[in-house]
């Protein structure tokens, strides 16, 4: 010890809240962890087995793929943060653009028309899973699946109904088609080599989405109403408002995504979507998210989809037997998940 | 609950709010759309009943996914024969084979003068033609199932031969000179997609490759054609087994600076257009309309006059092999889904 003061020793008073913890164990406890490990793990991997992974064309195919995914991972893993699940997000997607396609094309209008049109019906799609959630007894399960079926039938009949076929009709030689392609579906090329914009939304809405939660008193009520919600409604916590909110969220990110689907194929197949919705959940998880509500991360959830990306188009670029692809992809994504598992664990014992 | 209703009332307000600001867009578009089409449809007229035999029911059961554009088709054609034949037309699909076979039950439990079924996965069809046999009740097998047809009971089969269409790919990309191909299955574990990627492998002198793709997620068909191309800059063709994936596979061959030509099966608009800009080499059309058409058309001919066309041999309705010299006739009546 010397002359100078001495630390002032923790004091046994005060709060545990208060006591100043190391950046490294700050950062051991951060849900995302796990999961940027495992990516780092399965980006060496994939550099070692496939010669072309590190090409910077193959690096903008893998962020493309796991951007589309990425920007309905995000808000889902928000949801699934306030503890509540929406099966209806994969098929949502394809509503979304079905809507702008047909408003566009039915009314003769501007394309953004049917743009605007669309965010309106998706967000009250959105609306809807969260009222009839807060509203009634049964969980966002059974709610959100039968939201799914409803719109997957939607989506067929509403097509059949109005364009006479399965798929819409191109809409590609209409006003205003051109500019919401460029701030949908364009891509961007750095130094020779083209990123879509899809990678823009996604890097957006993780911004968003980590203010929201860290920043702001909505962050707090998600992790409230996730974490217990009787407790969450106890201190006053606006728990239907938060998980209307939420589910709006999720139905943005459908917007987005349906938008690009709309504008990068101009004809939209009816019957699409089906599915991913489970492959958001997984991205979620593998991100570090709770599947029971109340701890994770959109950072997580964003390096969930980027895992996911590299996986799918990794196996691709190593040129593996195809018949075998889905085990694959399973087999990696259940790797990725423990070792993040694994970390998570490791850290929270050290803390 | 008082919060709740104001966060309702919020959520109304942003709602109009964004209402307010789509109506200021509210321009028309002048050009394309609805009215376009409007334009295009007035010269095409609806057909009548040209005959004045008994309005006898058929029905349709397919192994048809939702939505499948192809089954689209079909029906259209079933459905314009039905018109002329003076047809009541009755539609059903199913993925699952059960569910399928159980759909013919119900149809022959309606007691319906004639069943137009698809053999995608026969066994499962097996007992449910049978009973449509004791029944009494005619049955066409469409599309798929050529080789079962007959010994299930059934009075012909129209439709391709997936393996021969595989087959007349690989002739067609030989002629053209390809050497290392790529065939892109966009439903996993379907027997006929199978089919079509080994008969293209059995007569192409290069070599063929598969790659399974999420067909539900465009995205990443996309993708991952898009992967396979930026790794193996060698691959000179690339083949989509369905007409919506011929499109993506051009985009994904452009963003990989693959100079591969894509071909498809199939046919829609967009592939025709495609055809005749020169984005697309061919593509192998089995005529799905002409299935759906002779299925509803012979089955009349069996009731009015007993006639079984091909006698009893399947009847081929494809491939047909369409390059761009074929695509601007044949565009107009994809446009308006019959083709």
């Amino acid at each position: 010890m010397t002359a100078t003061a001495p630390a002032p020793a923790p004091d046994a008073k005060t709060d545990e809240r208060l006591v100043k913890t190391s950046p490294l164990k700050k950062l051991m406890g951060r849900p995302e962890l796990g999961s940027v490990v495992g990516a780092v793990a399965v980006f060496l991997f994939f550099s070692f087995v496939a010669d072309s992974f590190l090409q910077a064309t193959s690096l903008a195919t893998v962020l493309y793929a796991a951007s589309t995914l990425g920007i309905m991972a995000v808000p889902v893993a928000l949801l699934m943060i306030g503890g509540e699940f929406d099966l209806s997000a994969g098929v949502l997607v394809t509503s979304s653009a079905l809507i702008s396609s047909m408003f566009s094309y039915q009314m003769t209008a501007n394309v953004w028309v049917g743009v605007g049109v669309s965010l309106l019906v998706t967000l009250a799609i959105g609306v809807f899973n969260g009222v009839m959630l807060t509203r009634t007894d049964p969980p966002s399960f059974i709610i959100t699946l039968g939201t799914f079926l409803m719109l997957t039938g939607m989506n067929l009949g509403f097509t059949k109904l109005i364009s006479g076929t399965v798929s819409t009709k191109s809409i590609s030689d209409m006003e205003g088609f051109s500019s919401a392609k460029d701030v949908f579906a364009s891509t961007i090329t750095i130094g020779g080599v083209d990123f879509k914009i899809t990678i823009l939304w996604w890097l957006a809405l993780i911004v968003v989405a980590t203010w929201i939660l860290l920043r702001t008193r909505v962050g707090n009520w998600i992790f409230a109403v996730g974490g217990g919600e009787e407790a969450a409604r106890a201190v006053g916590v606006p728990v239907a408002k938060t998980k209307i909110g939420l589910y709006m969220g999720v139905a943005f990110g459908a917007w987005i995504s349906g938008q690009h689907l709309l504008f990068s194929y101009d004809t939209v197949q009816s019957g699409e979507g089906v599915g991913n919705e489970l492959i958001y959940i997984v991205a979620a998880v593998i991100g570090g998210c709770l599947i029971t509500g109340g701890y994770g991360s959109a950072v997580g959830a964003a390096v969930g989809a980027l895992i996911f990306g590299m996986v799918s188009k990794g196996i691709v670029f190593a040129e593996w037997n195809s018949d075998w692809f889905k085990f694959f992809l399973g087999v990696m994504l259940l790797l990725a998940t423990l070792l993040n598992h694994w970390v998570r664990k490791r850290a929270e014992a050290t803390k | 609950m008082a919060r709740v209703k104001t966060g309702v009332r919020t959520v109304g307000a942003v709602l109009v709010a964004v209402l307010g600001v789509t109506a200021g867009l509210t321009g028309c578009s002048s050009t394309g759309g609805k009215r376009a089409e409007d334009a295009r449809k007035a010269a095409t007229a609806q057909g009548k009943a040209a005959v004045n035999t008994p309005r006898w029911t058929f029905g349709m059961v397919t192994h048809s996914g939702d939505g499948d554009t192809f089954w689209d088709i079909v029906q259209s054609g079933a459905k314009q024969a039905a018109r002329k034949d003076n047809i009541n037309f009755l539609y059903a699909h199913d993925d699952e084979a059960q569910q399928q076979a159980q759909l013919v039950d119900s149809y022959i439990d309606k007691k319906v003068d004639g069943i137009i079924v698809t053999l995608a996965k026969p066994d499962a069809m097996k007992g449910a033609l049978a009973r449509a046999e004791k029944a009494g009740i005619p049955v066409i097998t469409v599309n798929s199932g050529s080789a079962e047809s007959k010994d299930f009971g059934a009075l012909t089969h129209i439709g391709q031969d997936e393996t021969i269409a595989g087959e007349a790919v690989g002739e067609e990309l030989n002629k053209r000179g390809k050497k290392k191909a790529l065939c892109i299955l966009h439903e996993q574990g379907n027997v006929g997609h199978e089919q079509r990627c080994e008969g293209a492998k059995k007569t192409f002198d290069g070599k063929i490759q598969n790659l399974y793709v999420t067909g539900t997620n465009m995205p990443d068909v996309q993708s991952s054609i898009e992967a396979r191309l930026q790794t193996d800059k060698s691959i000179d063709a690339v083949v989509t087994l369905g007409a919506p994936f011929a499109d993506t596979a051009v985009k994904a061959a452009d963003s990989a600076g693959s100079k591969a030509e894509v071909d498809t099966f199939d046919l829609n608009e967009k592939v025709a257009a495609g055809l005749k800009s020169g984005d697309l080499g061919f593509a192998v059309d089995q005529q799905p309309y002409l299935q759906g058409y002779q299925a509803v058309d012979l089955l009349w001919l069996y009731k009015y006059n007993a006639d079984v066309l091909g006698g009893g041999r399947p009847v081929l309705t494809g491939p047909q092999i369409i390059t761009k010299d074929q695509a601007a006739e044949l565009e107009e009546y994809a446009k308006r889904g019959t083709r």
